[in-house]
């Protein structure tokens, strides 16, 4: 069973508030789909290359030319921003 | 067109297929193939045909929410490529249709809108994530409708509903302007009453698309031209790993099924998909790793909902305006549902230091061994073929308490996006006994998967099923 420190922790790096009522519920749903992955302990991958693409596509590279849009869909994009200033998306403060 | 907003007005008041109409669009489409008409031009097979995208998909000008209020106000600015291609091809967009948030999930009960219910029976699920894309074609709520497949998404849903579904060889069709969810297993495609009427719509939205890296070389076939309904010395492979725990009617219409594809001429071969055992652990560790790294750009900063700064959600430790940590876990929390939320942890667990070797390098491991069932098999067989599921339609709420249980729908059709396989679902009977069903029945589908970039064989296999 994953811990409450556990789960604390990888809240904060998914970066998803959990409040401290439903840390519980995440300790258990997800230690019992946790056990359900030890079903893999059981397979013996020796020598076996990892899938990286799975049709076997390799090196796709466009040319590394500078493309300019100018304005195009920058007001269809900005519209969707939360806040912004002067024309730039606003972030909030860090500290 | 404009029959087919009947239609909805009068019935997705009950079937909830629909999130967003989008009646203005729809009516300038169908304005430039009607002027097209009156000057006497040739119009292609799609023109004017009206049908259904999943509100996974980005339509230019067009809300798209992917079944999550994080993205509640999001206005797509721009069409995703299957878009572009099918508006090139006149085809009209009737709406988004609704699915399970960020299609996550196998009944569309995770959206965060409405639920969707099953034409065939208005008290069961339609299935998911492409719940509403496989109910609007079953209703006659479109012609067509795009779907996407990461577990089973599009053939789970057309098999529940009764229609036909298609998920592509990955690769085959590009995924720019589709929401991301697990980037290695995703793809989009068509769901539609018959097979030829799929065939039509992947003709449309195939090909390589430089927006979409993923997307492979392929030359401008049309699938429609393939469905010769002549499968003669055809030699269909029948997994026994999957078949071994079928039980009851849905057996008795797979096995009657089997025999038909007999008299058509086909030959039909037991195999072994050894490693078929391990896909569900397999899958829903690389799902949710990938998951957890595409659903980070949900920040509350650049688009989407942003939680009130004034908000005292008891998360955010400092005091108000929240700083930028403290906005994310917010916005998040209350922005993103349970399921998502539930994948995301579980794939920045697996991800996290120390335990990428154990999971995530582990699954695409064995995931090269699954892939290699397949290929072995295709070695003496040209199709393998399954039921779809291993159940009709289920009862609303019947799954949503045991994340583990709803996962098990998927069981058939996760090794296929594993191994990155073309495969479609299409009706092969009615189940009119068991489990209470309505007067009709409730549909069971069979599943053909192909090999790699052979979907004209998988499709005129079906086609020549369906019109025997």
């Amino acid at each position: 069973m994953l811990t409450k420190e556990e789960i604390l922790h990888i809240a904060t790096l998914a970066r998803i508030g959990v409040k401290e009522k439903d840390v519980e519920k995440y300790q258990h749903d997800l230690s019992e789909i946790l056990d359900y992955f030890k079903k893999l302990d059981q397979v013996d991958v020796t020598g076996v290359e990892p899938i990286g693409h799975i049709t076997g596509m390799q090196n796709t590279f466009r040319t590394d030319a500078n493309v300019d849009f100018g304005d195009l869909g920058k007001q269809a994009i900005m519209q969707n921003v939360p806040e912004e200033k002067n024309g730039y998306v606003k972030v909030k403060s860090v500290l | 067109m404009q029959q087919y907003f009947e239609v909805i007005e009068k019935k997705d008041s009950e079937i909830g297929a629909y999130l967003t109409l989008t009646k203005k669009l729809a009516l300038k489409q169908a304005e430039l193939v009607d002027e097209k008409i009156a000057k006497g031009q040739a119009i292609g097979l799609l023109e004017g045909i009206p049908g259904a995208i999943k509100d996974m998909i980005c339509v230019e000008g067009v809300r798209t929410t992917a079944g999550s209020k994080i993205l509640d106000s999001y206005i797509a600015p721009f069409d995703a490529t299957v878009i572009k291609k099918l508006k090139e091809n006149g085809a009209v967009i009737l709406g988004k249709a609704n699915q399970d948030e960020f299609a996550m999930g196998s009944s569309t009960e995770t959206s965060a809108y409405q639920l969707t219910r099953n034409p065939v029976d208005v008290s069961r699920v339609p299935g998911g994530s492409s719940g509403g894309s496989a109910a609007a074609v079953a209703a006659d709520e479109a012609v067509w409708s795009l779907g996407t497949d990461t577990g089973g998404s599009i053939r789970q849903p057309a098999s529940f509903c009764g229609v036909v579904g298609l998920k592509p060889t990955y690769g085959r069709v590009s995924r720019y302007g589709a929401i991301a969810m697990a980037s290695s297993l995703d793809q989009i495609g068509p769901f539609a009453k018959t097979v030829e009427d799929v065939a039509i719509v992947l003709s449309a939205i195939a090909g390589q698309d430089l927006m979409d890296a993923t997307s492979a070389k392929s030359s401008d076939k049309k699938f429609e031209d393939y469905l010769t309904g002549d499968i003669a010395g055809k030699v269909i492979g029948v997994p026994k790993e999957y078949v071994e725990n079928l039980e009851g009617e849905i057996l008795e219409i797979f096995e009657k099924s089997v025999e038909k594809f007999k008299s058509l001429g086909a030959k039909v071969e037991s195999i072994s998909l050894p490693n078929s055992q391990y896909a569900l652990a397999v899958y829903y560790i690389i799902m949710t790793s990938e998951v957890s790294s595409n659903l980070a750009k949900f920040d509350g900063i650049k688009f989407g909902m942003r939680a009130d700064d004034m908000l005292d959600s008891g998360v955010a430790e400092n005091e108000l305006p929240k700083n930028l940590l403290e906005n994310y876990l917010d916005t998040r929390r209350i922005g993103l549902g349970d399921e998502v939320k539930r994948r995301i942890m579980l794939g920045t667990y697996a991800l996290s230091a120390g335990y990428y070797d154990a999971y995530y390098l582990k699954a695409q491991k064995v995931r090269a061994l699954i892939r290699k069932d397949f290929e072995q098999a295709y070695e003496k067989v040209d199709f393998v073929y399954c039921p779809t599921c291993p159940e009709v339609a289920f009862k609303f709420g019947e799954k949503t308490a045991d994340p583990l249980k709803m996962y098990l729908s998927d069981i058939f059709t996760i090794s296929v996006n594993l191994a990155g396989v073309p495969a479609i679902s299409f009706p092969i009977g009615m189940v009119t006994k068991e489990g209470n069903p309505p007067a009709g029945g409730l549909p069971v589908g069979g599943q053909l998967i192909g090999k790699w970039f052979d979907e004209e064989g998988i499709l005129n296999m079906a086609h020549t099923f369906e019109i025997n």
